[in-house]
């Protein structure tokens, strides 16, 4: 690591909803141009400290900066600024169902930057194509398209834009090993190609050796161990070597037994 | 005090409730009347609303309107004033059966489907992937609702409100008798402005009512379908007894002098 300001950086963020503490002091750097990838089982906070960082859950204590600008309390066109960095591809992929596929691809350059509709249009197709998409897709509607393909389409509508940084939330639940390794293979070229910083969260550990720099092990609201992609099977940490050997007897016993 | 505590716990969320539901109204506006606008999405609701409602309003309209000059004949007749159903059935229909059934009727119809979308929205993190793409939820998906809600409605009503009294004009000249001349003219004797303004009046407040609680119940639905139905039923519900709680409050405020 170098002195460079960070892209992302977490120092401290807890997070409780009621009486259960989900995110419990996480430190976290990601460098400019990094792949991040957090392991943990599953109500661990992975998802949580995704929507922390875009906002759409508020950290109850600690600060997240985004290039060295604190953003943990950042509301409304503040807010709008700094997302417009980020790209996200949901667990679900999350399309508009009101809205044909182009123009959940375009949402971003339209809504967001105020891009005519024709020119917002043509970078849509352009996009679907780079996630293997014929410009046919881009007429249909979300709701006619597979698990995979509603994938490529969400990942297509997070690199739409070009973000500086983008947020993968589990990008192979769901899908087959071939379409699994296709999105793979789409994101390490989206990420690679755009020079983009990248977050994902997964449980699948092929995928996180596939797109990943580094690895951060998320549980009990802390990260307890992160490191280089390559030193993940000798890490000495009994958490990442249970949860990534998929051992039922370990220290993780909650969250196998629950 | 064991019967005092389930009072307590019930009040307080009571105060909760109207107190989320304050700040929610309080954004909304506040988002509604700031740009960017988006006419496209304000367009569609008011097809939504206006034109897309008109059929069930309108039926509604005309069969209430020739049960209220029948019913007013029947009772009417018992001491000859049957020269009062034509003015019976004007300013019923304009001051409270034309807003408050198109009210109603909206609510079923559109203050569920608005949960429901906007449900579905939330369950499925659509809302979330509008703030990800820096597009602010309540301009995207609340303030086209709310603006069509409250300029729709007082439109349908006015169009209601012909019907209504048609249906009466339908039922007093083909089946009571009366002459079509002398039935339009007790019709408009006795109406004034302030018929039809309350009840347009009313109409703009039951529109903001209707589409502030089906974005309201989308918005903090929670979990799967199960949450999304439950969102559908709150909406529905709650808009229609504020929409019978607020008519006695504008009623009151309009005539109770």
């Amino acid at each position: 690591m170098t002195n460079a300001v960070p892209k992302i950086r977490l120092r401290g963020v807890k997070k409780r909803f009621g009486d259960k503490i989900v995110l419990n002091g996480v430190d976290l750097d990601v460098a400019q141009g990094e792949s991040v990838i957090i392991i943990g089982g599953s109500g661990t906070g992975k998802s949580v400290t995704l929507k922390c960082i875009l906002g759409l859950l508020d950290a109850d204590e600690g600060t997240i900066e985004i290039d060295g600008e604190d953003v943990t309390r950042l509301r409304g066109r503040e807010r709008e600024r700094v997302n417009a960095k980020i790209g996200m591809l949901f667990q679900s992929a999350a399309l508009f169902d009101s809205l044909p596929v182009w123009e959940n691809v375009a949402f971003g350059l339209i809504q967001g930057k105020g891009l005519a509709r024709t020119p917002a249009k043509e970078a849509a197709i352009k996009a679907l194509a780079a996630v293997g998409l014929t410009a046919d897709v881009g007429e249909m509607e979300p709701a006619d398209l597979s698990g995979g393909m509603r994938k490529r389409v969400g990942l297509a509508r997070a690199v739409c834009a070009n973000p500086e940084i983008i947020f993968f939330d589990e990008p192979n639940t769901g899908l087959d090993p071939i379409m699994t390794d296709v999105i793979n293979e789409l994101i390490v070229k989206a990420v690679g190609g755009m020079g983009a910083t990248a977050l994902t969260i997964t449980h699948d550990i092929a995928s996180a050796r596939k797109v990943g720099h580094r690895i951060a092990m998320l549980h009990d609201g802390k990260i307890v161990w992160q490191g280089p992609v390559a030193d993940i099977d000798r890490s000495g940490n009994p958490y990442v070597d249970q949860f990534i050997n998929g051992r039922a007897e370990g220290p993780i016993r909650m969250a196998v037994r629950a | 005090m064991p019967i005092l505590a389930p009072i307590g716990r019930a009040f307080l969320a009571l105060l909760a409730i109207t107190g989320r539901l304050a700040v929610f109204a309080g954004a909304a506006i506040a988002h509604a009347v700031r740009p960017p606008y988006y006419p496209r999405l304000i367009l569609k609701q008011m097809l939504e609303i206006g034109y897309f409602s008109l059929p069930v309003v309108g039926l509604t309209a005309i069969f209430t309107g020739m049960v209220l000059a029948l019913q007013s004949h029947s009772g009417f007749a018992r001491f000859n004033a049957e020269s009062a159903i034509a003015t019976v059935v004007v300013l019923s229909v304009t001051r409270e059966l034309g807003p408050v059934l198109a009210g109603l009727m909206v609510a079923g119809r559109i203050g569920a489907a608005m949960a429901a979308e906007i449900g579905t929205m939330r369950v499925t993190e659509q809302i979330d992937a509008l703030t990800t793409l820096s597009t602010n939820p309540y301009k995207y998906l609340v303030a086209p609702r709310l603006i069509a809600g409250l300029t729709m409605l007082p439109l349908l009503v006015l169009v209601a409100d012909i019907i209504g009294v048609f249906g009466g004009y339908l039922v007093g000249v083909y089946r009571l008798e009366f002459n079509p001349a002398n039935y339009l003219k007790l019709t408009w004797q006795y109406l004034e402005a302030l018929d039809v303004i309350s009840g347009l009046v009313k109409a703009a407040v039951f529109g903001f009512i209707i589409a502030l609680m089906g974005c309201y119940h989308g918005f903090h639905s929670k979990g799967g379908a199960q949450g999304v139905g439950i969102a559908t039923t709150n909406a529905v519900v709650s808009s229609s007894v504020l929409i019978l709680a607020t008519n006695y409050l504008i009623t009151a405020a309009f005539f109770g002098t």
